[in-house]
């Protein structure tokens, strides 16, 4: 039962999540007591052999341009040409904006069933289960998978990029690649940003912050924490912040190590969003505020006060001041 | 133009979430049900649009449910479509959702299909990927725009860190989120009109589950907050850096 994990890349360059799932990968296979292999598809501009060092030993890669525009019915298609390939019987996706298009046309294609989500490995005692998030953050079910071939999709940032020693074996593999129906005319990217899905420290604001004049101080603390940011939904319901930022049950689902929310509520939608982070710091000046209660630490004070000082204090921590 | 709209019930976003039956059953004592937020708000909403812009477009709405979920695809209706259609049948597998859907979706011959980004409880955010397959049609994901010329839809979606414009001609799957239409509320017209809509109910096709909820478990509780005084943020930058350890 060998394990073949899908290594997502964009512009050529592997993203973090990919290497989170290569990680696990490898851990997965070691359980199994199998190897680990992986798929990556599209031009790819690093050097791939090194990714060796996150445990997978073989990488399969299909290097036609037609694969870099991203198709999930075209993927799909190569990826399965690669489970055949490999005889593989576990895929791994991460479960990010890829892996929520691909891995789900996968499990139906090969009836393969999927957890998706999962936020830990495996266990094998009793048939095969996984450990997935439900209820937007707010509780964990263990799945299940009772099909012969089986699907992970890892939520992202729930398991470490762990980096040892090795070179990954990388072959050609020959596959048929459709002509992909899906056209893509534009992307839009938001420079100069760190990603929200992929950043490990996140620093949010809410209406508390009473006006989008006043982000600067927001901003200034991200960027010294290299940090994204992020809003509430209130926020960008009224076009203070772009509705990309917006963070919960509605907008983007997020778990970095240390979110920063200041002049936020915590209103149950909110921390839908939120409540996976694994560090929460609460910066709001009413003490009855209940994102208190699923805070780590917290300072009942006002903003504008507080964030300034924070900021210093930031500042001397990174020898800027 | 023949729209398939996927509609699925789910716990009010502020429900208790705790769990009976040795931790096999979500608890539904004293649960409001509404319509999955996604599916509301964005896929219903823009599906109606669409039909509002081209009245000759036929707008089908889809739930796989038992009798229970009728009041949550009455209450859709009541915002728009033309007739529903309920596979009578309960289950959380998302291939055997799907394999229902992708069945009516084929007899239905539709030209575009809409879910939402993703039901609030299970969070797959998979079947609208398991149907664009199995009815072996294209499918863009997290869709933050969409319009139609013709049988070319342009479609927005998001990506990491931005977003991206791609064309596609029908037919196909989209799954629907935030930025794709406004949220309305049902006005007393819709809600009269609902009543007297087709809702078929059609038994399920035999599909093998894949997978199968073993077990749910709450989240740890948290320890309790930890609070520094507001003069004293460098207390708070040091917990951070040597307790933490996240920054
Ligand atoms: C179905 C549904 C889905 C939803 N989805 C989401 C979602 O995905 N994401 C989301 O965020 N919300 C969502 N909401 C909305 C949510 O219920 C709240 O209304 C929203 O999160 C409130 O945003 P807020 O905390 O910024 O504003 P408010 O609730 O107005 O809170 C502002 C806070 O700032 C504090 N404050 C004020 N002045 C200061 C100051 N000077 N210094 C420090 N603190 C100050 C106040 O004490 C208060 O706690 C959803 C709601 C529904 C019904
Ligand atoms: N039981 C169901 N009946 C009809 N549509 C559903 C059902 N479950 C999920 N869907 C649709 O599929 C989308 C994604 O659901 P999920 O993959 O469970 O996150 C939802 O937003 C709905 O549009």
């Amino acid at each position: 039962m060998s394990v073949l994990i899908f290594i997502d890349q964009a512009e050529g360059h592997v993203k973090k999540a990919s290497l989170e799932v290569l990680s696990y990968g490898a851990k997965v296979a070691e359980l199994l007591n199998t190897s680990a292999e992986a798929v990556v598809l599209g031009t790819v501009t690093e050097d791939l052999s090194a990714l060796g060092k996150y445990g997978v030993r073989k990488i399969h890669h299909v290097a036609n341009d037609a694969l870099n525009h991203f198709d999930a019915q075209v993927f799909t298609n190569v990826i399965a040409q690669a489970v055949e390939a490999t005889a593989a019987k576990l895929i791994i996706f991460s479960n990010n904006i890829d892996g929520k298009a691909i891995a789900p046309r996968l499990s139906a294609k090969l009836k393969a069933g999927l957890v998706a989500g999962a936020i830990s490995l495996p266990e094998t005692g009793n048939g095969f289960t996984v450990k997935k998030n439900v209820f937007s953050g707010k509780a964990f079910a263990t799945i299940s998978l009772n099909s012969d071939i089986k699907i992970i999709s890892l939520n992202t940032n729930s398991y470490p990029v762990t980096a040892t020693e090795g070179t990954a074996e990388v072959v050609a593999l020959n596959a048929t690649v459709n002509a992909p129906k899906v056209r893509v005319t534009a992307t839009n990217k938001v420079t100069g940003d760190i990603p929200l899905s992929e950043a490990e420290i996140v620093v949010s604001g809410g209406r508390g912050l009473k006006g989008p004049e006043n982000w600067g101080m927001v901003e200034e603390l991200a960027k010294l924490l290299g940090a994204a940011t992020a809003c509430s939904r209130a926020v960008a319901d009224v076009h203070w912040r772009p509705h990309h930022e917006h963070v919960g049950q509605t907008g983007l689902a997020i778990a970095p190590n240390l979110y920063i929310a200041i002049g936020i509520s915590g209103a149950i939608q909110h921390l839908a969003g939120v409540n996976r982070s694994k560090v929460i710091v609460v910066i709001n000046k009413d003490p009855e505020a209940p994102f208190f209660k699923a805070a780590d630490y917290g300072i009942v004070g006002d903003a504008f006060e507080v964030v300034p000082r924070l900021i210093e204090d930031v500042k001397k921590l990174k020898g800027l001041s | 133009m023949k729209i398939l709209v996927c509609i699925s019930k789910t716990p009010d976003t502020t429900a208790k979430i705790a769990f009976t039956d040795n931790n096999t059953k979500f608890a539904e004592a004293g649960v409001q049900w509404i319509i999955n937020p996604y599916d509301e708000w964005y896929a219903l909403v823009r599906a109606i649009e669409l039909k509002e812009k081209d009245p000759t477009t036929v707008l089908h709405l889809i739930t796989v449910g038992g009798a229970d979920t009728e009041p949550i695809i009455r209450k859709a209706l009541a915002l728009g479509g033309d007739e529903a259609i309920r596979v009578n049948a309960a289950g959380h597998d998302s291939f055997y959702i799907a394999s229902q859907i992708a069945d009516v979706g084929r007899q239905g011959s539709y030209d575009l299909v809409f879910t939402g980004k993703e039901t609030i409880d299970y969070n797959g955010s998979s079947i609208g990927g398991m149907v664009a397959e199995l009815l072996d049609m294209p499918y863009v994901s997290l869709a933050t725009k969409f319009e139609l010329n013709g049988i070319t839809a342009t479609v927005t979606r998001e990506i990491e860190g931005g977003e991206e414009v791609c064309e596609v001609s029908l037919p196909l799957v989209v799954s629907c989120q935030k930025g794709m239409a406004e949220q309305r509320i049902p006005n007393m017209k819709g809600i009269m009109g609902a009543r007297t809509k087709p809702l078929k109910v059609i038994e399920p096709a035999t599909v093998t589950e894949l997978t199968s909820v073993v077990s749910f478990q709450l989240p740890p509780v948290k320890a309790g907050v930890k609070l520094v005084s507001p003069d004293n943020t460098a207390e708070m930058v040091r917990l951070l850096r040597e307790e933490a350890k996240v920054i």
